[in-house]
């Protein structure tokens, strides 16, 4: 409870230094007097939300960004594994992947043009190949970092490769993987948004763009706002689902700077804590003894 | 010692019944298998371990390796396993080359192999799921083989969350579990202190009863080889170098026994040198 209290205060804590700085036009060196404020944005983004366009520009993009990244994650997942269990496909895949790799996604936007026959497309290839390096980088470390004995013990069983596949490498590498696709979802954004604003026809990153290109910087800034919040809703739930499906991973009792949990504040309030401690730590230790 | 593991008489009550129904592997009974190296040189390849070894182990026989630490004891498991292939010579499962790894023999691993995103009981089902048993089968089965080892009651535990002893008894449940003919085991009580392997290794006796399934089981202590072995093999200086036969084999009583003292001594005075 306390932890939600105090991330909504550092957000709140932000909003009210914007406010502050821009309702008193600031101008020390770096100049708020044009930037609109809180209470505008919040008019302007209320204005917004109650017109059509906001909600068609919502869903394209998140439509675009979803199919791209899914995409991305099918074929990094796919790549990775097999750049790091067949030596031929790395000798064919790793030079050429390589290669492409340090280019910007957003770099491949004449690419995108001459390619495809829309826009559309264009901005799905875009943002997946964006996300594609991650995921693949990080499979392909996590495939080849696998306990080699857990191989060996479904070989010893019996099982082939396809069995190794489903039963070691893919759920064995999953941690590893949703690393990637973090880092992957936050790319597709930075690239979704950038290829719309070059190219696209509708979304928020074209929105965002028209507004700037009108001087309308309320507008402006209620874009940059969705980007951030879709951003944040959906890197919340790539890491959601990678915890999920990560449950089995050992993780220490220990928390880096957690509080202890709160005991009954009724009973004696100071050394309630302490004692909560070496209790805890006792039934641990049962626990544990229970299962020798 | 090949009984078929339809015949158990002497399995305790509620103790696995469910693992005698013949259904994937046909009317066959399941016996030992007999393995044989001749002249088989192991190792990787530019570092042999063992040269001209020739051993052969009869069918529902209890094979204990002892030597030194990096005599090559792993590396003659692994090439029985088949994951290792021989680098010379000729291994063998009843007269047949082995090719490659195969359900047939099982390996117990010295060091934790349970794949950690599957619970216990998952763990178990895979030899059997491998093998094609039927879904609910598989996991009736598998409890059973878990009630056997003694941890029915945590059958749905992740394997991080129990101890390491109990996770070798886990192994050697998912282990037997796929009806091998061969169980190869590697240290596997190496890392349990004395009262948990005095516990396991008895364990170990009472559930292999009536598979007939021939075992080859590599440790570093003496008394370990000599309590469960019918025979036991000496390795050494690059090879093999004896094997004798153990008198009262599998039994408690049996320590101070005077052919299994002189056993005892003659053994250790080998590995001394």
């Amino acid at each position: 409870m306390r932890r939600y209290a105090l991330r909504v205060l550092s957000l709140v804590a932000a909003l009210g230094l914007w406010q502050a700085l821009t309702s008193l036009n600031v101008d020390l060196w770096l100049r708020f007097s044009q930037f609109p404020t809180v209470t505008d944005v919040a008019r302007a983004f209320a204005a917004r939300v109650s017109g059509p366009d906001y909600w068609t520009d919502l869903t394209d993009s998140l439509t675009r960004i979803l199919t791209g990244f899914l995409l991305a994650a099918v074929l990094g997942v796919a790549t990775g594994v097999l750049v790091a269990r067949s030596r031929l496909a790395e000798d064919l895949l790793g030079p050429v992947l390589e290669v492409i790799r340090p280019i910007p996604a957003i770099a491949l936007v004449p690419v995108a043009i001459l390619l495809f026959p829309s826009n559309e497309q264009g901005i799905v290839f875009i943002t997946c190949t964006a996300a594609f390096f991650p995921v693949l980088v990080s499979t392909r470390h996590s495939v080849r970092a696998l306990t080699p004995v857990w191989e060996e013990a479904v070989r010893t069983m019996g099982g082939g490769r396809w069995r190794i596949l489903g039963s070691v490498v893919l759920p064995g590498a999953l941690p590893g993987v949703f690393g990637g696709l973090s880092v992957g979802i936050g790319v597709s954004w930075i690239c979704v948004i950038s290829a719309e604003m070059i190219s696209g026809q509708y979304g928020v990153g074209y929105r965002t763009w028209q507004d700037y290109t009108v001087v309308d910087y309320p507008g402006v800034f209620v874009g940059m706002v969705t980007i951030g919040v879709l951003g944040w809703l959906t890197s919340t739930a790539v890491e959601l689902l990678g915890r999920r499906l990560t449950r089995w991973l050992p993780r220490t009792a220990y928390v880096p700077g957690a509080r202890p949990p709160r005991t009954n504040r009724s009973v004696k309030p100071a050394p309630a804590a302490p004692a909560a401690v070496p209790g805890g730590a006792r039934s641990e230790e049962a626990r544990d003894e229970h299962l020798v | 010692m090949s009984t078929s593991s339809e015949t158990v008489p002497n399995t305790p009550p509620g103790a696995a019944p469910d693992t005698s129904p013949e259904t994937a592997s046909g009317a066959a009974p399941v016996r030992g298998t007999r393995l044989s190296l001749s002249g088989a040189s192991l190792g990787r390849p530019g570092a042999t371990a063992l040269d001209k070894v020739d051993l052969d182990i009869a069918p529902g026989e209890i094979l204990t390796v002892v030597g030194p630490s990096g005599c090559g004891k792993s590396t003659l498991l692994r090439t029985l396993a088949g994951l290792l292939p021989p680098l010379a010579g000729e291994i063998a499962q009843d007269g047949h080359p082995l090719t490659g790894p195969s359900a047939d023999r099982a390996l117990v691993f010295q060091e934790d192999a349970l794949l950690p995103w599957r619970t216990l009981r998952a763990n178990v089902e895979l030899p059997l799921a491998i093998r094609g048993v039927p879904r609910a089968e598989r996991r009736e089965q598998a409890q059973a083989w878990l009630e056997r080892v003694g941890l029915g009651s945590q059958a749905r535990q992740l394997p991080h969350r129990v101890s390491g002893g109990q996770r070798q008894r886990v192994q050697l449940a998912r282990a037997l579990a796929g009806r091998p003919r061969a169980v190869l085991m590697d240290e596997p009580f190496g890392a349990l202190d004395a009262q948990t392997r005095a516990g396991m290794q008895d364990l170990l006796v009472e559930v292999l009863q009536g598979t007939g399934a021939t075992v080859v089981f590599v440790t570093h202590d003496v008394d370990e080889a000599l309590f469960l072995g019918d025979r036991v093999a000496l390795l050494g200086a690059g090879g093999l170098v004896a094997v004798r036969d153990i008198p009262r084999p599998r039994e408690r009583g049996a320590h101070d026994d005077p052919a299994r003292v002189a056993l005892r001594r003659d053994v250790l005075t080998s590995l001394g040198t």
